[in-house]
């Protein structure tokens, strides 16, 4: 029983990591269909400017914000240095151009901080809570939360907020919206900044845990990408409940299959989901005219 | 028409012959040119960063000393990225266009593989700093290396453990290149040393958290010992998940996370206890005066935490020793690749950072289990257990 509650803990912890990267890809996609798989690269700069501003002696809170708002500037500079330059150009050939930009991003890492791995100090410390003799890091529960928190801030965001409404009409059909008048590139520009904050804060949040180096995002954005597509792309639901259930899988797997198959059973498990609901779970059935 | 420039042909191979019989002729009295393939940067840039600056180092420093019997070093010294395609094509670079005499380097398994191939054809003395036992097991005539092999870690391990009364282990291991192999070798040696491994778990390099893993091995009935094979982020996680749970078995990790990089991201609670085999280098400040090894290691953490303002490391620690056996081998060798291949067998009794080294025709790794230190991290910091 308790190493039950132990697999069902380590799966809500990793799954949480999971799902803050899914979450990141959300605001992007939904402004422009795009994959953004520079995604990964915003957590680690997210984690690696915290943890370098935090060793200059700044305080955690305030390295943190840094952080967020160095990689939110950074996403802006990929929006108008890359993407706008391309507009028009078929979404497959700007999912190519955000991989390049990962590579440069990784680049540029590597050599203005270093190739070393780095930690900083968990939020509330390292003592871990019991729990019906399982044992979880306070820290988890702040990731647990903050995915939580920025899964009801995107809700709130596409639901309730006019800017949002605008980011999905630029998707459905930048013209129309231009007609409406929604400044178009604008929103480009804002969906950039917003996913890399995100990331940012992602980063800043799983470091404790995950620790961090100049090339951990293409890992992390492979396991979020994989992630948002079983919980289905463009939706923070998706991205919030697949990070979860692909979490719970492999600490599942690990714990009573065996550790061996814990990605190979994740990963049939999601192309089972995806070749019965191609969308993912929660992903909206679309109709294309052809 | 065609003759002209059948003409032109010749007399420009000619010239070129010519140039060639030149270029071969005049640098061979002044310098002794020595190549190096290192993974400066890419995914094995913490192996390859601190060889590329250890070889630049000491270079340098035997260049202001006068040179290798008055002869200066000439480096020629490539980035391969960790890619072993570019790895050979440099060490082919090496030997035609830079005409070395001696090569040292390949940080990886992989891109040592890729320059032995040139080495053995051209009949070039090479020195690798990669770990895998088939660099050296079968022994190649110009093949040597530097660093201890997995083998020789689970060896020492098993029998830290054997002595303690540890028998019955549980072993989580990285699924890593470095995870994978010292897995293996382990499984391949525990019976050799009474050692039964009960549970066998492992982790991807990038796994977050090794919760399930650990909790199965605890729950293994009769479990004495766990051991982590692996590098990079996974052994910290490890060791900060055992101590989460709350598990109270003895923990022992690799040689690949010996560095006190490892004692920062693990934290110096959890990793209180835990026993790992390392080099000398690691422990130059603890090691006591009479220690064969205390010079030698003292010298070259000084000189490199002086010049680069960075900590050393076991890795440049390989490059080091494998400078000393070439420059050592250079002396007697001079600029000759086949005498410096046989200077460097008949080497003995050369102490490195890593160990101290005597090459035989049989044997072209040439350290024994003494290389290897028993050390166990004690409040924040390293000491010895034996």
């Amino acid at each position: 029983m308790d190493a039950l509650m132990q697999f069902l803990l380590s799966g809500m912890t990793v799954g949480a990591v999971y799902a803050l990267v899914a979450l990141g890809f959300t605001i992007i996609y939904n402004a422009s269909d795009v994959v953004n798989f520079a995604q990964g690269e915003f957590v680690m700069l997210g984690g690696m400017i915290t943890v370098f501003a935090h060793a200059a002696g700044l305080p955690l809170p305030l390295a943190a914000l840094i952080a967020i708002v160095l990689t939110a500037l950074v996403g802006v500079a990929l929006n108008k240095l890359a993407i706008e330059p391309a507009r028009g150009a078929p979404v497959v050939s700007l999912i190519i151009i955000t991989i390049g930009a990962s590579i440069v991003i990784r680049g540029a890492a590597q050599l203005i901080f270093d190739k070393q791995l780095h930690r900083f100090p968990s939020f509330s410390g390292d003592e871990p809570i019991r729990l019906l003799g399982a044992a979880i890091l306070p820290q988890s529960l702040w990731v647990v939360g903050g995915a939580f928190f920025i899964f009801i801030g995107l809700w709130v965001f596409f639901t309730k907020t006019l800017t949002g409404k605008a980011v999905l009409a630029t998707a459905n059909n930048r013209l129309a919206a231009q007609l409406v008048g929604i400044n178009t590139g604008w929103v480009m520009t804002l969906s950039f900044s917003l996913s890399a904050a995100i990331g940012a804060l992602a980063g800043v949040l799983v470091t404790p845990i995950t620790l961090v180096a100049y090339d951990v995002g293409v890992g992390l954005a492979l396991k979020g990408f994989a992630a948002a597509m079983l919980g289905g792309m463009g939706n923070p639901k998706g991205a919030l409940v697949g990070g979860i259930l692909l979490g719970l899988l492999e600490a599942m797997t690990a714990g009573y299959l065996s550790s061996q198959y814990k990605d190979a059973v994740a990963f049939i498990v999601i192309l089972a989901v995806l070749f019965a609901m191609p969308q993912g779970i929660f992903g909206a059935k679309r109709t294309e005219r052809v | 028409m065609k003759t002209a420039i059948t003409t032109a042909l010749t007399t420009g191979m000619t010239t070129l012959v010519a140039l060639g019989a030149i270029s071969l002729s005049a640098p061979a009295s002044a310098e002794i040119r020595l190549g190096a393939s290192v993974s400066a940067t890419g995914p094995a840039a913490f192996l390859g960063d601190p060889e590329a600056k250890t070889i630049e180092m000491l270079v340098e420093q035997i260049n202001e000393a006068g040179g290798i019997n008055g002869e200066k070093i000439k480096l020629f010294l490539y980035d391969d990225g960790g890619d072993p395609n570019k790895a050979r094509t440099f060490a082919t670079r090496l030997v035609e266009d830079d005409e070395v005499t001696a090569i040292i380097g390949g940080s990886t398994t992989g891109t040592t593989m890729s320059i032995i191939s040139v080495a053995e054809d051209e009949s070039i003395p090479f020195i690798s700093l990669a770990g895998a036992i088939q660099i050296i097991d079968p022994v190649r005539a110009n093949v040597f290396k530097t660093p201890h092999t997995d083998r020789m870690a689970c060896a020492k391990i098993f029998t830290d453990m054997a002595a303690r009364g540890l028998t019955r282990i549980g072993m989580i291991s990285g699924t890593d290149g470095f995870g994978a192999s010292m897995q293996a070798q382990c499984h391949d040696i525990a019976a050799e040393h009474g050692i039964e491994v009960l549970a066998d778990e492992t982790y991807g390099p990038q796994d977050a958290d090794m919760t399930p893993q650990l909790t199965k091995i605890a729950k293994t009935e009769g479990v004495q010992a766990i051991l982590n094979p692996g590098f990079g982020q996974g052994p910290a996680i490890v060791t900060r998940n055992k101590a989460q749970l709350g598990i109270d078995l003895p923990l022992y990790q690799s040689h690949g996370v010996a560095s006190d990089g490892f004692i920062k991201l693990a934290g110096a609670e959890a990793a209180e206890g835990v026993r790992l085999p390392g080099t000398a280098l690691l422990i130059a400040d603890i090691l006591p005066d009479g220690d064969p090894q205390k010079e030698v290691v003292t010298t070259y953490k000084t000189a490199f935490e002086a010049k680069f303002d960075q900590k050393v490391s076991t890795f440049g620690g390989y490059a080091n020793d494998a400078f000393l056996l070439m420059a050592n081998a250079m002396k007697t060798g001079g600029a000759d690749a086949e005498a410096i291949r046989d200077a460097l067998e008949a080497t003995t009794g050369l102490v490195g950072t890593t160990g101290t080294y005597s090459f035989s025709a049989t044997d072209h790794l040439g350290l024994d289990l003494s290389a290897f230190r028993m050390l166990e991290i004690r409040d924040g910091g390293w000491a010895l257990a034996e």
